[in-house]
C-alpha cells in the first residue's frame, strides 16, 4: 500500500516533467507546483520563481535518492527515469544530481540490475552528460565509462543504444573525454553494435563513433583500427535517411584529419556509392555527403583527381544547384578545394559547369559565410592560367565580386575574400570585355589590376585597341588620378603609348574646355 | 764783294725768311708726318688683317681637319655598334627559332601532353553526363517508390476505415449514405464498403511489457507498468522409457579394452619395405654434401660453350656514335600516355559493378 502511494507520487512527478518539457505556461506550472509542493516560496517576477522552481526541484532530486534504493524494482527505475528528466531539462538540475551523490548509486547498481533499469540509468547519464564538459568528467570521474562498456555488451538492443548514447554525449565534448571513453574499451563494442540489425542502434552507434573520432588523428585511427570502415562503408546503401546521415558524418571526421585516413576511407570503396547519397530526398545527408567528400579532396591532389574520375564533381554541383542555404557550403568549398590543387582539376571543374552554379550561390544567398566560400571558390578556380580566367569572366562575375567588396554591409571576411579572388583572377585575366565595367567603379588597388592587365594586352592586339576607344575605356582611363611614379601612372603611360597623340589628348579631360579656351584667345585674320 | 753786299741786303729779310722757311716746313712736317703715320698705320693694318686672315684660314684648315677626324671616328663607332646590334639581332632571333623548337619538342615530349589533356577532359564530361543520368534514374527511381509507399498506405487505410465503419453498408431497403437514391451510381466509398469483410471483436492481447518500441525507451515517453514475467512451461513432462540395463554393466560394456588381433596391430607396411625405408633414411642421415661424384674423365662434359669476341656480338659496326648518341629514357616520355586517363578506367570499372 505505502509502495504503491509513492509510485502514485513519482508517477505524477512524470506528468509534471511532461508539462515543462513542453514549456507551458508558467502560470500553469505554478499552479501545478503549488498542488504539490505546498512549501514552494513564489515572487512576482516570472524569473525569480522559474528560479525558485528549479529549487525547488533541487530538493525535488534529493527526494527521489532513497527511491533508488527501493525495493520494489518499478519506482527504482521511475524514479531513475524521473532524474533523467530532470538533468535533460536544464544543467543547473543536472548539476545537483551530481553534487547529491547520485552518479556512484547509479553506477554500481548499472550492472547488477535488469535492463530496464540499466536503460533508465543510461539515460540518466546522458542527460547528466550533454551539458558541459564539466559534468562530463563528472561522470568519468564516478566511474561510469566502465559501467557502460559493460552495457555495451549486453544482449538487448535498447540497453545497448542507452549505453552508446550516453558514452556520444561524453566523448563530444572535447579529445580528453574522448580519449577516456576509448580507453574504456568503447570503440570494438561499438563496432560490434554498428553490425547489429536494429536500425536505431546503428544510428547511435555511428553518431558515436563519429563523436569519438571528430577530435584528433589518434582516436579516428583508433576507431579505423578497430575496423569501423569497411562497416560504415556498407550502412552508406541502407535507406533510413538518419542512419545515412550519422555513417557520412562519422566517414567525414574520420577522414578529414590526414591523407592517410582518408585513402583508408576512399579504399572502402565508398565511390560512386557516396554520389546517389548526393541525391537523396533528404537535405542533411545531401550536406554530410558533400562534407565527405569535401574532407576527401581537401588533402591531395591525387584524391580529388580521383574523385573528379569518378564523376563526383558532376554530383557535386548538382547538389549544389538543388539546394538552398548553408546546405550548400560544404559542396562549394569541396569545389574550391579540388580548384586549388592544380589546373588541370580546376580545368576538370569547370568542364564539368561548376561555375554557373557558384555565380547564382554568389548572388542569390543571404548569409555572407556563404557568398565568401563562393568568392574563394570562384577565385581558387580563376587563378590559374588566363583560360581559367576568361572562363570566370564570361560569366560576368567579377562585377558582382567587386561590389561584394566594395558594400560597406559586408563582413569583414567576405570583403576580404571577394578582394583576394578579385585580385586572383585579374591577375590573369586577358579577356578584355569583361573587365572594362570593372573600370568604372573599382577603387585604387583593384584598378591597378585592372590597368596592368590592360597594359599588357592592348599593344599588341589593333581590334582590342579599337573596342578599347569606342567602349569609352581610353576615356576612363584618363580619368584617373595616379601618383607620377608608382605602377598605375606606369600602366597609364603604357596605354597611352598605344595610341597616337592627338587621339589621347582627345579623350583627356577638360579637353573640350581647352579648346574652346582657344577659340576664345583667337585672333581671326582679316 | 758784291755777293757780300747782296747778302747784307738780304741780311735783313734773312731772319725773316729764315723764320717763314723753317716754320712753312714746320708745318709742312707736321702734315707729311701726319700723313706718312696715316699711310703707314693703313699699311700695318693691311698687312695685320692679312696675317689674320691667313691665321683665320689656317685654323679653319685645323679645326676641319680635325672635326672631319672625329666624325669619321664617331661614325665607325656608330657602324661597329650598329653591325654589332644586326649581329645580335639576328643571333637572338635564329636562338629563339631553336629555343621555341626545342621548348616545343621537350614539353610535349616530358611535361605536358595537350592533346591526352583535352581528350582527358571530353571523357570527363561524358562520364559526368553518364554520372548525371544515372544519378536522376536513381532519384526517380526513389520517388517513384516513395509513391508508391504513399499511396498503398493511402489504400491501406482506405480500407482499414471501409472495415471499421463496413455498418454503413447500404441495404435493400435504406439506402446508405453512400448510396443516395438521387445518384446515379453509388460512391466509391459504397463498393469499397462492400467489398470489405468487417472486423472482428476479438479481445486485444494485453500489451506486455517487454515489447515496447525501442526508440521510445530512451526519451521514456511511457512508464513502465509492472512487469508480469513469462509464464512457467507446464510440469507434466513426459517420461523417459524403460527398463533399463544395469548401470555397470553399461559401463563396462562403454570401456572395454581394445583387443587386436595380430593382423590389425601389424603395421602395413611389410618388412622388407620398412628396411629399405630405414636405408634410405640411414643414407640422407649420413650425407655430407649432394655434389655428384663425377669421374674425371667426364668432367669437362659439364663445361659450358663459351663464345668467342667475334661469335659474341653482333655483325656490322658499332652503332653508338653513329647511329645515335643519347641514352633514352621511355618511361619518363609522357606522349602516348596519360595518368588521368588510367583512373578513369579504373572508375569506369568501379561503375560497372556498381
Amino acid at each position: 500500500m505505502f509502495e504503491y502511494t509513492i509510485f502514485l507520487c513519482v508517477i505524477l512527478f512524470f506528468f509534471i516533467f511532461q508539462l515543462f518539457s513542453t514549456h507551458e505556461k508558467m502560470s500553469r506550472k505554478t499552479a501545478v507546483l503549488q498542488q504539490c509542493c505546498p512549501r514552494a516560496n513564489f515572487i512576482s517576477v516570472e524569473h525569480l520563481r522559474f528560479l525558485q522552481a528549479l529549487i525547488t526541484w533541487k530538493s525535488v532530486i534529493s527526494l527521489l535518492r532513497p527511491l533508488l534504493l527501493d525495493v520494489v524494482p518499478t519506482i527504482q527505475q521511475t524514479a531513475a527515469l524521473a532524474l533523467g528528466r530532470l538533468a535533460y531539462f536544464n544543467d543547473d538540475l543536472a548539476e545537483a544530481v551530481v553534487k547529491e551523490d547520485i552518479l556512484p548509486q547509479l553506477v554500481c547498481s548499472l550492472s547488477e540490475q535488469n535492463r530496464f533499469y540499466k536503460k533508465a540509468a543510461a539515460f540518466v547519464l546522458r542527460a547528466v552528460g550533454k551539458h558541459s564538459p564539466q559534468l562530463a568528467q563528472a561522470i568519468v570521474e564516478c566511474g561510469a565509462l566502465e559501467a557502460l562498456v559493460i552495457c555495451l555488451e549486453d544482449f538487448d538492443p535498447g540497453v545497448k543504444e542507452g549505453a552508446a548514447w550516453a558514452l556520444g554525449y561524453i566523448a563530444r565534448h572535447n579529445s580528453e573525454l574522448s580519449q577516456a571513453v576509448v580507453d574504456a574499451g568503447a570503440v570494438p563494442l561499438l563496432v560490434l553494435c554498428i553490425q547489429e540489425p536494429e536500425i536505431a542502434l546503428k544510428r547511435i552507434a555511428a553518431s558515436t563513433l563519429s563523436d569519438i573520432s571528430k577530435h584528433s588523428p589518434e582516436l579516428a585511427q583508433t576507431v579505423v583500427d578497430a575496423g569501423a570502415i569497411a562497416y560504415l562503408a556498407q550502412m552508406i546503401l541502407n535507406p533510413d535517411a538518419k542512419l545515412k546521415c550519422q555513417v557520412l558524418s562519422a566517414l567525414s571526421q574520420i577522414a578529414k584529419h590526414s591523407v592517410d585516413l582518408a585513402e583508408l576511407v576512399v579504399e572502402a570503396e565508398i565511390f560512386p556509392v557516396v554520389l546517389t547519397c548526393m541525391k537523396d530526398s533528404d537535405e542533411y545527408v545531401k550536406k554530410n555527403g558533400a562534407t565527405l567528400i569535401r574532407e576527401i579532396a581537401k588533402h591531395s591532389p591525387e584524391l580529388s583527381q580521383f574523385i573528379v574520375n569518378a564523376g563526383g564533381v558532376a554530383a557535386v554541383i548538382d547538389c549544389i544547384g538543388s539546394c538552398k542555404g548553408t546546405v550548400r557550403l560544404p559542396g562549394i568549398m569541396m569545389l574550391g578545394y579540388v580548384a586549388a590543387h592544380s589546373e588541370n582539376l580546376s580545368m576538370a571543374v569547370i568542364v564539368s559547369k561548376g561555375i554557373p552554379p557558384l555565380c547564382t550561390c554568389l548572388l542569390e544567398e543571404h548569409e555572407d559565410h556563404i557568398k565568401a566560400a563562393a568568392a574563394w571558390a570562384l577565385g581558387q578556380i580563376g587563378r590559374h592560367t588566363p583560360e581559367h580566367a576568361r572562363a570566370v569572366a564570361e560569366t560576368n562575375v567579377l562585377g558582382t565580386l567587386l561590389s561584394m567588396y566594395m558594400d560597406i554591409r559586408s563582413s569583414e571576411d567576405l570583403q576580404l575574400k571577394a578582394k583576394r579572388a578579385l585580385k586572383n583572377i585579374l591577375q590573369k585575366c586577358t579577356y578584355l570585355p569583361a573587365l572594362e565595367p570593372l573600370l568604372h567603379d573599382a577603387p585604387p588597388n583593384i584598378m591597378k589590376h585592372i590597368v596592368g592587365q590592360f597594359s599588357k594586352v592592348l599593344p599588341h592586339d589593333s581590334k582590342a585597341r579599337r573596342l578599347f576607344v569606342t567602349s569609352g575605356g581610353l576615356k576612363k582611363v584618363q580619368e584617373i588620378k595616379a601618383e607620377p611614379g608608382s605602377l598605375l601612372q606606369e600602366y597609364i603611360n603604357t596605354i597611352n603609348n598605344c595610341y597616337p597623340e592627338e587621339v589621347v589628348r582627345y579623350y583627356s579631360p577638360g579637353y573640350s574646355e581647352m579648346l574652346l579656351e582657344r577659340v576664345e584667345n583667337y585672333q581671326p585674320v582679316l | 764783294m758784291a755777293a757780300l753786299v747782296r747778302l747784307e741786303t738780304r741780311l735783313s729779310r734773312l731772319r725773316e725768311e729764315y723764320f717763314l722757311k723753317n716754320r712753312s716746313v714746320d708745318e709742312d712736317r707736321k702734315i707729311v708726318y701726319k700723313a706718312a703715320v696715316k699711310i703707314q698705320s693703313w699699311f700695318r693694318g693691311c698687312r695685320v688683317r692679312a696675317y689674320l686672315r691667313y691665321l683665320n684660314k689656317m685654323a679653319i684648315s685645323i679645326q676641319k681637319w680635325w672635326r672631319g677626324y672625329q666624325s669619321r671616328r664617331y661614325f665607325r663607332k656608330m657602324i661597329k655598334t650598329a653591325y654589332f646590334i644586326m649581329k645580335m639581332n639576328f643571333y637572338n632571333e635564329m636562338a629563339v627559332r631553336i629555343q621555341k623548337r626545342w621548348r616545343g619538342y621537350y614539353v610535349r615530349k616530358y611535361t605536358h601532353n595537350y592533346y591526352a589533356l583535352k581528350k582527358y577532359l571530353e571523357a570527363i564530361s561524358l562520364n559526368n553526363e553518364i554520372v548525371r543520368n544515372e544519378l536522376q534514374e536513381y532519384a526517380e527511381m526513389n520517388e517513384k517508390k516513395k509513391k508508391k509507399k504513399d499511396l498503398e498506405k493511402k489504400e491501406k487505410e482506405k480500407k482499414y476505415k471501409a472495415r471499421k465503419m463496413h455498418y454503413l453498408l447500404s441495404t435493400e431497403q435504406i439506402a446508405g449514405i453512400y448510396n443516395s437514391p438521387f445518384r446515379k451510381f453509388p460512391d466509391p466509398m459504397e463498393l469499397l464498403l462492400r467489398q470489405s469483410k468487417p472486423l472482428s471483436h476479438r479481445q486485444q492481447q494485453p500489451k506486455s511489457p517487454f515489447t515496447y518500441d525501442l526508440y521510445d525507451w530512451p526519451t521514456c515517453k511511457r512508464p513502465p507498468a509492472f512487469p508480469t514475467g513469462e509464464p512457467l512451461p507446464p510440469i507434466g513432462r513426459q517420461k523417459p522409457q524403460g527398463p533399463f540395463r544395469d548401470a555397470a554393466e553399461v559401463l563396462r560394456q562403454r570401456y572395454k579394452p581394445l583387443e587386436p588381433t595380430l593382423r590389425v596391430a601389424a603395421s602395413i607396411s611389410s618388412p622388407l619395405e620398412k628396411a629399405r625405408e630405414e636405408m634410405k633414411r640411414e643414407e640422407w642421415r649420413k650425407c655430407i654434401h649432394d655434389n655428384e661424384f663425377l669421374p674425371f674423365s667426364s668432367y669437362h662434359k659439364n663445361e659450358k660453350y663459351e663464345l668467342s669476341i667475334h661469335a659474341s656480338e653482333k655483325i656490322g659496326k658499332e652503332t653508338y656514335g653513329i647511329k645515335h648518341f643519347r641514352e633514352v629514357q621511355p618511361n619518363k616520355w609522357i606522349a602516348g600516355k596519360v595518368s588521368g586517363f588510367l583512373l578513369l578506367k579504373r572508375a569506369w570499372s568501379l561503375r560497372l559493378m556498381l
